[in-house]
């Protein structure tokens, strides 16, 4: 994994945290089946998952698409990279904790139920493109006023807003730190959009954020 | 061989089990220097990498929690923040009712392992140690279960006090596991019940996801948990590995 880290003294520390359902289109998507089982209501605290390091590729290496499985969920998302050590953080100073911004592809196996699903749907190896490089939080005026966007060889295929976060950058960063400290080198992926774009096995994935650049990946078939 | 990571006199040391000259229990470090086991601060024995867990991989926990048979085993990451050295201390936060330990074999992988058969699973073992894996059940939803706030709670999940050598535990199938509060027995099992077996959990897991060096796997805990409160002393011991100790605290202490 090579992703240029280019605010010393930071390096990445190999963590990578997620939230899910924080993108106001994929909280809007799951509709009344939110208050009925097995969910039984809303969360109250933010919907958290990991992707460990098997799963941590760069920017033009390959993804591999699992024998088996037609299409891959392309998780475009905003990553914020830690960079100092963050606990109880208030909203109104949490992005000083902030080394920078980078891009996050969070890559899944199409899977519905968010109540307890297989790690086997995320956590595979290479799932989780990062990069192009970090880009320091002095560079982004806003995290909460960025355009995504997707496009699958060449083609637009998503377009998503960090303005329509439903725990905007720095209440996620709050509420997260509130019961689990985040380290120099941690990255937190704010949530995807949805629905996800789909890929294949002999496509390319350009994710763009702006003024973070793009996030460039090829799918490939992996052997049997 | 037993090994674990101490902090003393200003610097990190692996430490091996001596027995002092008056009689106690002690640590000797590699350069020889020796200091009584409460003198020194017993970091987790490994800088773990990826850490894996388990849910409900005791038939009889399972049972005792209404769950029906898996297709898979049950199972979720955590981050290196809910790591503690044995003799830490854990803050259970005021207000919640139920708060659990959950002592557990904790498998550190020696090296790469990809599409492992479970004949072979073992030879990828570095060694294990005991975990003790905090939960606090107000806090479940069911999303994403078992959520963060639950288990991944910063220095809930101790680990220690000694990563044991793998060529030490002949077979991890066959442990017993007790877990003592303030000294009395509330928690016995044996690894014999696990549904999914270390060489399986092994064979599953790098079955879609390459394990490295450094990779720690918690493989659940039997029937038996019970709350514990502010100034619990919590044991946790697995034959062979020997006895985690870790105190509940409260919020004062972090300024809550």
């Amino acid at each position: 994994m090579r992703v240029a880290m280019d605010v010393p003294p930071y390096q990445l520390s190999g963590v990578v945290y997620g939230a899910l359902l924080n993108h106001q289109t994929a909280w809007l998507r799951l509709g009344d089946s939110v208050d009925q089982p097995p969910y039984n209501g809303a969360p109250r605290a933010p919907v958290l998952y990991m992707k460990p390091r098997n799963t941590l590729i760069g920017c033009g290496e390959a993804v591999p698409v699992p024998y088996g499985t037609a299409e891959l969920e392309v998780g475009a998302c905003l990553g914020l990279v830690v960079g100092r050590s963050a606990c109880r953080l208030r909203e109104e100073s949490a992005l000083e904790y902030l080394a920078g911004y980078l891009i996050v592809n969070d890559v899944s196996i199409p899977h519905q139920p968010y109540y307890r699903p297989s790690i086997r749907f995320k956590a595979r190896d290479g799932f989780c493109p990062i990069g192009p490089r970090v880009v320091p939080r002095t560079a982004v005026a806003d995290p909460d006023d960025l355009n995504i966007r997707v496009l699958i060889d060449g083609e637009l295929k998503q377009q998503a807003l960090t303005s329509q976060l439903l725990r905007p950058v720095r209440r996620l960063l709050a509420d997260v730190t509130e019961f689990m400290t985040l380290a120099p080198g941690d990255i937190l992926a704010v949530g995807v959009a949805a629905p996800a774009p789909l890929v294949r096995a002999g496509q390319r994935v350009c994710i763009e954020i702006e003024g973070l650049g793009r996030l460039e990946n090829h799918f490939v078939q992996a052997a049997a | 061989m037993k090994t674990a990571r101490v902090a003393c006199t200003g610097a990190i040391h692996a430490a091996q089990p001596q027995q002092l000259p008056d009689g106690r229990a002690g640590v000797l470090l590699t350069d020889g220097r020796t200091f009584a086991e409460d003198a020194v601060v017993w970091l987790p024995p490994v800088e773990a990498r990826t850490i894996i867990a388990l849910g409900l991989n005791y038939a009889e926990r399972a049972k005792e929690l209404a769950f029906s048979a898996q297709d898979e085993p049950l199972v979720f990451l955590k981050g290196p923040g809910t790591l503690l050295g044995h003799r830490g201390v854990t803050r259970r936060p005021a207000g919640v009712k139920f708060m659990h330990y959950e002592c557990e074999l904790a498998v550190v992988i020696g090296q790469t392992a990809r599409g492992v058969t479970r004949t072979a699973a073992l030879e990828h073992v570095a060694g294990y140690c005991i975990a003790n894996d905090y939960a606090i059940r107000d806090y479940l939803e069911n999303w994403y279960r078992p959520n963060f706030r639950v288990k991944n709670r910063d220095g809930a999940t101790v680990l220690g006090p000694w990563l044991v050598d793998a060529s030490d535990i002949p077979d991890p199938g066959n442990l017993e596991l007790r877990t003592y509060v303030n000294g009395k027995l509330t928690q016995q099992g044996n690894t014999r019940g696990m549904i999914a077996d270390v060489p399986r959990l092994i064979e599953y897991l790098s079955s879609f996801m390459t394990l490295s060096a450094g990779d720690v796997i918690l493989t659940g805990t039997p029937e038996g948990v019970t709350n514990v409160e502010i100034g619990d002393e919590v044991a946790c011991e697995i034959a062979g590995l020997g006895r985690l100790y870790n105190t509940i605290v409260g919020d004062s202490l972090y300024g809550r």
